[in-house]
């Protein structure tokens, strides 16, 4: 059996977690910090980022008016203690970002350039062309190479959280290319471990988007919250759900249907194509259910037309695109309008989390995308995430860092029984399992067809109770899975397994959070309750793990502090 | 009409349980004009057999996960259609010149520490706190560097490059190129301090310019012209100690 300690465990090595981990050398050089991921660090989902980062840089903006901006846009599910702390941090991190090599784009006076974005009143996204997730991830991540107290784990599959006397103390990761069980242990645990968009069928998300931090804080007795909120963004390319940008309508792109008609003006009149993410996907989506998209041969869709821009600008502010369209449609964007439609892109939901990143239990916290910290609430605005990695990563791993160095050792008696009693279970359940005649690939397609159908764009009861009963039978079928792979190096079939283990969980808690949510509100638009109802829903749903088959969902209060709700029209 | 298939060959080895990689054949449903080699991986993966392993994530051309030799050529196969291919079958093998762990899936370790001994990161001589603001840098200076930050660790260029293949101390392309990419940084200080990494013997002096490097690379990244300006900037070095910019 083998094991590692360390004081403070990042779980997810994207922009959140090698924020974190620097952030705990920052804080206290003398402690050892753990990065366990199950891809190497370069690969995690924040390259696929593109549009830009938001903060208050320029004199004319206001923190108020960014807070006001994202709390609006979250349908004022989003505390406002926690949006306000953001605001404020959010420059610091940007700066820091610029000191550490990032290649910002920049005006002709030589300082960061911003670009307007849906829902923001003023042009507050920093951005480093159309690759800015990917310019800041590996920015983040060369930088983070220099500091002797950061230890890799790199591909490295963290199967469950360790849990000693209610207090998290550590994973337990499978090393895959040995196959080798590990007890990685910590006095703090921070997740950072990115979203769950593969548990739909068309989503932006990369492979590796599994919800696997969810589902180990949700199995530990950590609740998810906000699970109902799924992002969906207006412009996905068909087929692949590739991300195009919303920076392409930032710069002045158009949104048309099959009639060449700015159809928006009917939706969001005063904001157009800057509209938010979750108005301007329904609208897409009725445009389509009145007959007003293109046909394709894979399904509808809109055109993004951004040839008035012209080349010059295409190629400075958007070249990603022109080489997406160029590689994966045969386009070429400066001549020829893009094909979209609404795609998965984004949860706002997850781990339970306060403004310090702190989850109710001792020692975890949670970061990024597979935290809910209270920021986005039900719809986050485009490029509010990449700048919350950075600055609820640093709050995290400030915080573990208080916490680890004032924390008692891990003791190694209880650790060594719990790694074992994990080893065995996987071993039964997966690699030993003899027999079986499910197969993975069929039962994960299943459940992104039933996430497709039953959690998009517009819910209603029945779909939702159609989705939980599908989900149930899938959950009783994963029981009956085969797995053809019994090598212990780089056995990515188990893997599969175990992450499919995970989405099907997570789907449970966004369907039952859906469906108790009679109301609409953000991304959650329900046709049968058509209506947003502060006086009964203007409250954070937190589902928890139970015996029975469908999670235990309480509720609890959003913080208003200045920003009272009101009508949501733009 | 029949359904048109296509033969994916692939290369399988468990070092288990084999002694060597041997390919293995499947014939797979080319049901869609927009399928790539990845898809078609994922389909064997998904419906033929699982026990198939290679890297993915992103499947657009940015996360750097997916490079295999397609036909013999270093490829990202999430942009390498299968259109392109048929009606030839098409011969999916790990990356050249790396030690394979798994079926389609290489050891790059090397390479992570080759990264790591360049000094990814920016280096000043002076601090310059975080009160004092941002660097101000023009798109001029951006454009300096551009191009060889837009790396996304491939492995391509690896592949690809003859120096490698046959010794594998050199540091090679990508690795070079970062190197670059913050000595041409106008906020670096750190060209001193990268030099003896990038000038010793099983530095660039080893390529011989082939070029290879830079043709494969998917994102218009020029290895090649770092490792010749490397060389160059090297003997000024040595020539005109005070000559350089960092001072």
């Amino acid at each position: 059996m083998d094991s590692e300690s360390y004081d403070v465990l990042v779980v997810g090595g994207g922009l959140a977690g090698i924020r974190a981990a620097i952030a705990v050398v920052d804080a206290n050089p003398r402690l050892r910090v753990g990065m366990v991921s199950k891809v190497y660090p370069m690969r995690s989902h924040t390259v696929s980022a593109e549009g830009g980062a938001a903060a208050v840089l320029r004199p004319e903006d206001s923190y108020e008016t960014h807070a006001f901006d994202t709390i609006k846009g979250s349908d004022y599910l989003a505390d406002q203690d926690v949006v306000e702390a953001f605001v404020r941090e959010a420059p610091i991190e940007i700066i820091q970002m610029e000191h550490w090599g990032c290649p910002w784009s920049r005006d002709p006076d030589g300082k960061i350039s911003v670009r307007p974005f849906g829902g923001m009143t003023t042009w507050r996204t920093c951005f480093a062309a159309d690759k800015s997730g990917f310019h800041m991830l590996h920015t983040v991540f060369q930088t983070s190479l220099q500091f002797k107290q950061i230890h890799r784990h790199d591909e490295a599959f963290a199967t469950k959280l360790l849990i000693e006397d209610s207090r998290c103390v550590g994973v337990v990761a499978i090393d895959m290319r040995s196959g080798r069980f590990e007890a990685i242990t910590a006095k703090a645990v921070i997740l950072a471990t990115g979203g769950l968009g593969r548990v739909y069928a068309f989503t932006t998300n990369g492979n590796i988007c599994t919800g696997d931090g969810m589902a180990l804080a949700y199995r530990a007795g950590v609740g998810l919250k906000d699970m109902e909120m799924v992002q969906f963004h207006p412009t996905g390319l068909p087929f692949t759900g590739i991300l195009i940008t919303e920076a392409v309508r930032g710069e002045g792109g158009y949104l048309l249907n099959k009639d060449g008609e700015r159809f928006l003006k009917r939706y969001v009149p005063n904001k157009m194509e800057l509209g938010p993410r979750d108005i301007i996907s329904r609208a897409m989506t009725t445009e389509f259910e009145e007959g007003r998209g293109f046909e394709g041969p894979h399904g509808k869709y809109m055109h993004l037309d951004v040839r008035h821009l012209g080349e010059e600008v295409i190629d400075r502010k958007l070249p990603f695109m022109r080489e997406l369209g160029r590689e994966f449609v045969g386009i070429d964007i400066v001549k020829d309008p893009i094909p979209v439609r609404p795609v998965q892109h984004y949860m706002m939901g997850g781990v339970d989390a306060d403004i310090s990143g702190a989850t109710p239990m001792l020692g975890l916290y949670a970061a990024g995308e597979c935290s809910n910290v209270g920021l986005n609430g039900g719809n986050r605005l485009g490029s509010n995430s990449l700048s919350e990695c950075l600055v609820f990563g640093a709050a995290a791993g400030r915080a573990a860092a208080e916490h680890a160095s004032a924390a008692k050792a891990v003791g190694a008696n209880p650790i060594e029984a719990l790694l074992a009693d994990e080893t065995r279970r996987i071993e039964a359940s997966y690699l030993d399992k003899k027999g079986g005649e499910e197969r993975i690939g069929t039962i994960r397609e299943e459940l992104q067809h039933d996430m497709d159908a039953g959690a998009g764009v517009f819910r209603t009861k029945e779909g939702l109770e159609k989705l939980t009963r599908q989900l149930g039978s899938l959950r009783d079928r994963f029981d009956k899975i085969k797995v053809e792979d019994s090598s212990r190096t780089f056995n990515t079939e188990l893997t599969a397994a175990l992450e499919l283990d995970f989405m099907i969980e997570v789907s449970d808690t966004i369907a039952h959070s859906a469906l108790a949510r009679e109301e609409s509100r953000g991304a959650h638009s329900r046709r049968d309750f058509p209506e947003r109802d502060d006086a009964k829903w203007l409250k954070h749903t937190i589902a928890f793990r139970a015996d029975s088959a469908a999670p235990r969902l309480e509720y609890r209060d959003v913080n208003i502090t200045n920003f009272k709700p009101q009508a949501r029209t733009y | 009409m029949a359904e048109k298939r296509i033969t994916i060959r692939a290369t399988r080895f468990d070092p288990e349980k084999d002694k060597a990689p041997r390919l293995q054949s499947y014939d797979i449903p080319f049901s869609d004009e927009s399928m790539v080699v990845l898809d078609a991986l994922n389909h064997i993966k998904a419906h033929v057999d699982g026990s198939l392993s290679y890297r993915w994530s992103c499947r657009m051309g940015i996360c750097g996960s997916c490079g295999m030799m397609v036909n013999g050529v270093p490829k990202l196969t999430c942009n390498a259609f299968l259109r392109d291919y048929w009606p030839r079958s098409i011969t999916v093998e790990p990356l050249n010149n790396f030690p394979i762990v798994r079926d389609l899936v290489i050891d790059m370790e090397d390479f992570m520490h080759k990264l790591k001994s360049v000094k990814p990161w920016i280096i000043r001589k002076q601090d310059h706190p975080l009160g004092a603001g941002e660097h101000r840098q023009t798109m001029d200076q951006i454009d300096e560097f551009r191009q060889f930050s837009e790396c996304i660790n491939c492995m391509l260029c690896y592949a690809a490059c003859p120096v490698y293949g046959l010794n594998n101390e050199f540091l090679g392309p990508a690795a070079t190129a970062l190197a670059r990419r913050y000595n041409l940084d106008s906020r670096d200080q750190g060209f001193a301090e990268r030099l003896p990494v990038i000038a010793n013997s099983e530095g660039v002096w080893e390529c011989s310019f082939v070029g290879e490097c830079s043709v494969v690379c998917p994102k218009g990244v020029d290895p090649a012209k770092a490792i010749q300006q490397t060389k160059l900037d090297t003997t000024m070095r040595f020539v005109l100690p005070f000559g350089t910019r960092d001072e």
